[in-house]
């Protein structure tokens, strides 16, 4: 299915804690192999937004849905759809980095082992590969077998990365990934995001407007839990329609 | 008065009652070491009670006590555990699972001679299984289940909620999430909350008053349906039911000692299964 190039779709998206509703009617569109950014001030909605992107929000107590999310023109939000299903194709790199206390190995392996669907054989191969697309093999080859816990933050970050690609998603999910990261393990997150897009979709969360206008294709502009504007991302840096994104994209607030 | 006066005054009062409490423990267990160390020997630990227990070892009252708590184990662990896994991580936060939580905590503050009431009524009478190590163990295996359900729930908590949602990220199911991710972590700490249930549980007498433990038998019991005798409840035969109670207090002492030994090695061994998992936790 192609859906004009979209990956994923948002139609009427509301999203409510309780009964306080975080999110008010959002609809967008994720191109395929592209990298859409999301942003706006604290409390926008945009991490909300992403966690309804693979169901994340459905552990959260008392959460509720409305509206859907189609991926490739599939609801994800539909009773007969598997939610296991949907995080598989849609992966997430959490904001703070997240290794499991297990090896090296054992937390790229991790989501190779669940269904036990990986082949033994082919779960080193996969581990590798994962390991090289996320540009931390160099750095770990000869030490798999030690504690991700020994790693430091910005290869903590990456080997989350890796654990995500080793699943083989089609959309990658990032929430403010290298907020927590110096700026050269900031700058290789950034590198590596580039790269990937050519194989995934990419969804990022961040605070940091340079870093929106540098790793995405189109940024999309949250506010009080509305989507206010959704552009080419030179656009919104520059010309954009609105005058609150204006506002905050040249820093007056947020 | 200056300030620094009655700090050092609050200070001095602190740190006094530290060391009282310090003392007593140290005065009890100087008492019991004291006059049971005479008794203590391979031949007290291995051999069964002669003479209308004036001479003679502890061996059946020490494995009586074994075997109980074996069946404490088997019956409280997994009951317990799976307990908290529902409670912790399955049931809806709400109105019931406060109400099923107090109820928990309110059962740990039942007195255990009213254990010993229910276990007669339940495993002896009802399900027939007569007065024996197996009613025995079932029934303080109830009453170390709320403090087992608390400790693993305890323990599940201090797994970080970022390796479930990590696990559930990458296409895991609930159930394979918390197996894999959750309960490897927690494990240990729940060992730890066990084995000071269970050291508390062997001290117990008047569960196993009524549920079968003997004033004394001849022979060792043969299967779970026999009667057995128990360190606690030997302790209390001798020091208060004997028709020699001056003449067998040495042995009365030995016995505390022998079961003190025991409890403290249970709650050595969850100290150190506690430091384990720290540094399993470390990397």
């Amino acid at each position: 299915m192609d859906n004009n190039g979209m990956k994923m779709s948002a139609r009427n998206l509301k999203f409510y804690y309780g009964s306080v509703q975080a999110l008010k009617n959002v609809s967008l569109s994720i191109r395929k192999n592209r990298v859409t950014a999301l942003i706006g001030p604290s409390g926008c909605g945009k991490t909300t937004f992403l966690r309804c992107l693979n169901r994340m929000n459905d552990t959260v107590e008392g959460a509720r849905v409305e509206g859907e999310i189609l991926l490739d023109g599939e609801n994800i939000y539909d009773p007969d759809v598997d939610v296991v299903q949907v995080r598989r194709r849609v992966g997430m790199v959490f904001q703070k980095s997240n290794p499991f206390p297990k090896t090296i190995f054992d937390n790229v392996a991790y989501g190779l082992r669940i269904e036990g669907e990986t082949p033994k054989n082919e779960i080193a191969d996969r581990v590798e590969k994962s390991l090289k697309d996320a540009a931390l093999w160099n750095e770990v080859s000869d030490r798999l077998h030690h504690s991700a816990m020994d790693l430091s933050g910005g290869q903590q970050q990456r080997l989350c990365i890796a654990r995500a690609l080793a699943v083989k998603p089609e959309v990658i999910l990032m929430d403010e990934p290298a907020s927590a990261l110096d700026p050269i393990a900031t700058q290789k997150i950034e590198e590596l995001i580039q790269v990937l897009k050519a194989e995934y979709t990419i969804v990022i969360v961040t605070h940091n407007m340079q870093q929106a206008a540098r790793v995405s294709d189109y940024t999309a502009f949250f506010y009080l839990g509305e989507l206010i504007e959704m552009d080419q991302t030179a656009k919104i840096f520059t010309n954009p329609g609105q005058k609150r994104t204006e506002d905050y994209v040249t820093g007056r607030f947020g | 008065m200056s300030k620094k006066f009655t700090e050092r005054l609050g200070f001095f009062l602190l740190a006094a009652a530290t060391f009282l409490v310090l003392l007593f423990l140290g005065v009890i267990l100087f008492d019991i070491f004291s006059k049971g160390a005479g008794v203590l020997s391979w031949k007290f630990l291995s051999q069964a009670p002669r003479q209308g227990m004036t001479e003679g070892g502890i061996f059946p009252a020490i494995l009586g006590t074994f075997l109980v708590s074996v069946i404490t184990v088997i019956f409280a662990v997994p009951l317990g555990m799976f307990a908290a896994v529902y409670l912790h991580e399955y049931a809806r936060p709400g109105k019931v699972t406060r109400l099923i939580r107090l109820a928990i905590r309110n059962l740990s503050g039942v007195p255990s001679i009213v254990y010993g009431l229910f276990g007669v009524v339940l495993f002896v009478q009802s399900l027939r299984l007569g007065t024996s190590v197996l009613s025995a163990g079932l029934t303080l295996g109830l009453l170390t289940l709320p403090w087992t359900i608390t400790a693993c729930e305890e323990a599940l908590k201090t797994v970080p909620k970022s390796y479930r949602e990590g696990a559930l990220a990458l296409g895991a199911t609930k159930w394979y999430a918390i197996r894999t991710n959750v309960l490897p972590y927690a494990i240990p700490g729940m060992l730890t909350g066990v084995i000071l249930g269970l050291a508390r549980a062997a001290g117990e007498t008047a569960p196993i008053l009524f549920t079968g433990a003997a004033f004394f038998l001849p022979s060792l019991p043969k299967s779970i349906f026999d009667q057995f005798m128990a360190l606690p409840y030997h302790l209390y035969i001798l020091s208060t039911q004997h028709h020699a109670i001056d003449k067998v207090r040495p042995i009365a002492y030995g016995t505390a000692m022998v079961l003190l030994g025991l409890i403290l090695m249970l709650s050595f061994s969850a100290i150190w299964v506690r430091y384990r998992y720290r540094q399993r936790m470390k990397g």
